[in-house]
């Protein structure tokens, strides 16, 4: 039976909406965490870690999201994990998303003048000290716009869930769509509820990087 | 770990994977070929004083820039016959790359021609150059120097994208991978390959654009 287009269709596609946006904040925590590891073996003193981290970054940069998302899927199993669609797409989101959030935080470090470690050094700061009472919370200040700019990528990324059965916007977009008939109204009306969440972020952070922008 | 991998079932299908790899790069070719039309038009809109013309680029931009691009595809595909326009897979999956592409190559395109000095023009103005000469002897090469490296990124970022054009069943190299799953019951095996012969082409293509790069926009100039 077709269903006709009414209030609940709309209902049930911003339904969609809380899974997209859990799935956003759960994967941003992991993401933050790996990027945070990935930004400073980019910049330690290690070549090998510096090497690793290289090719980390070159590894999830130069395959399709897609891609990871379905090793995951169907590599989990092989190595003895059970896999949820939560797991899954978290997991794959995780290891994509921190590649790009790690080179973002790596040119945030970088841009931390030379001289200030160098203080920090003769100052007698280890690592550890230099690292978090110096160099990251300037670093973070030049990453805030950028970072922002990349949730708005990171919450995109989520809709490439659907492909593997995760139900979230794009997912009940296209449940609606096959059950009413009407894709247009239903891919039309999720793209603007995408919208409504990722203009504001862009907006926000391309003000933020002009501000830092007058600043340094 | 009981799981043995089984590569060898995949040999006979070498010829496919590698079709699906000229298939995944003619698509990107496509895309930013188009898109850098669009991208040029919209640019150039944007700088328009006409409110209009402004209003329809900028919203163009941002519309594309801050939806998922998987949505982008279905719209087209499944909605637009709604409209009355009913498109293969492929010529869908062509439009809606392009008209992806287009979005983000408007904006690097704007980078460029914000990137040159206002006294630039003025400075050609004032040796009596038309503005089409100022733009063809001044103004081009020094914004290609700055658009050529951020354009060669959105190539890369396009030839990823295709991908996701499998969810429509238009054929490159995902799609392929994922009717050889159904074949040969190897999913990890295949996906394998697949994200090998991604990175690959990722990877060469960034060779040559950084060559490129290197040997036409270095300074000095040659």
């Amino acid at each position: 039976m077709i269903r006709q287009f009414g209030f609940s269709e709309f209902l049930s596609i911003l339904s969609g909406v809380q899974s997209t946006l859990v799935l956003s904040l759960i994967a941003f925590v992991g993401v933050g965490i790996v990027g945070l590891i990935v930004a400073l073996s980019r910049t330690s003193e290690s070549a090998v870690l510096r090497r690793f981290a290289g090719t980390y970054i070159d590894f999830f940069q130069g395959t399709p999201l897609l891609m990871q998302l379905f090793l995951v899927f169907y590599g989990l199993p092989v190595f003895g994990f059970k896999v949820n669609p939560w797991t899954a797409v978290t997991v794959g989101l995780t290891f994509h998303a921190s590649a790009f959030l790690g080179e973002i935080w790596r040119g945030g470090i970088q841009a931390v003048p030379k001289g200030q470690s160098e203080a920090a050094r003769a100052l007698g700061l280890g690592y550890v000290d230099r690292t978090t009472s110096v160099i990251l919370p300037q670093a973070i200040r030049l990453s805030v716009a950028p970072t922002v700019g990349f949730l708005v990528q990171l919450i995109k990324g989520t809709s490439l869930a659907a492909i593997v059965g995760f139900v979230e916007l794009s997912r009940s977009a296209q449940i609606i769509a096959s059950t009413t008939y009407k894709p247009l109204i239903a891919y039309g009306f999720a793209a603007i509820v995408y919208f409504i969440i990722c203009f504001p972020l862009s907006r926000v952070s391309a003000r933020l990087e002009r501000r830092f922008a007058v600043k340094t | 770990m009981t799981y043995k991998f089984d590569f060898g079932a995949l040999l006979p299908y070498w010829q496919q994977l590698l079709y699906g790899c000229w298939l995944t790069i003619v698509l990107a070719t496509l895309a930013i070929a188009i898109g850098l039309i669009i991208g040029i038009v919209t640019a150039l809109a944007k700088q328009s004083r006409i409110g209009a013309i402004n209003f329809i680029a900028t919203s163009y931009v941002e519309l594309i820039r801050n939806t998922p691009f998987l949505v982008q595809v279905f719209f087209i595909y499944f909605g637009l016959p709604a409209l009355g326009v009913a498109l293969q897979p492929w010529s869908a999956a062509v439009l809606a790359l392009s008209i992806n592409c287009g979005a983000f190559a408007a904006e690097v395109i704007r980078g460029g021609i914000d990137g040159i000095a206002r006294g630039q023009y003025e400075a050609g103005a004032a040796l009596g150059l038309k503005p089409f000469q100022v733009f063809r002897y001044i103004v081009l090469k020094p914004a290609m120097r700055i658009v050529f490296p951020a354009l060669s990124g959105q190539f890369i970022l396009s030839l990823l994208t295709t991908s996701i054009v499998s969810s429509i069943s238009a054929e490159e190299l995902t799609s392929i991978a994922q009717s050889l799953d159904t074949l040969t019951f190897r999913s990890f095996e295949i996906y394998i390959v697949a994200t090998l012969l991604y990175l690959s082409m990722s990877m060469i293509f960034a060779t040559i654009f950084k060559a490129v790069d290197r040997i036409y926009f270095s300074y000095p100039l040659k």
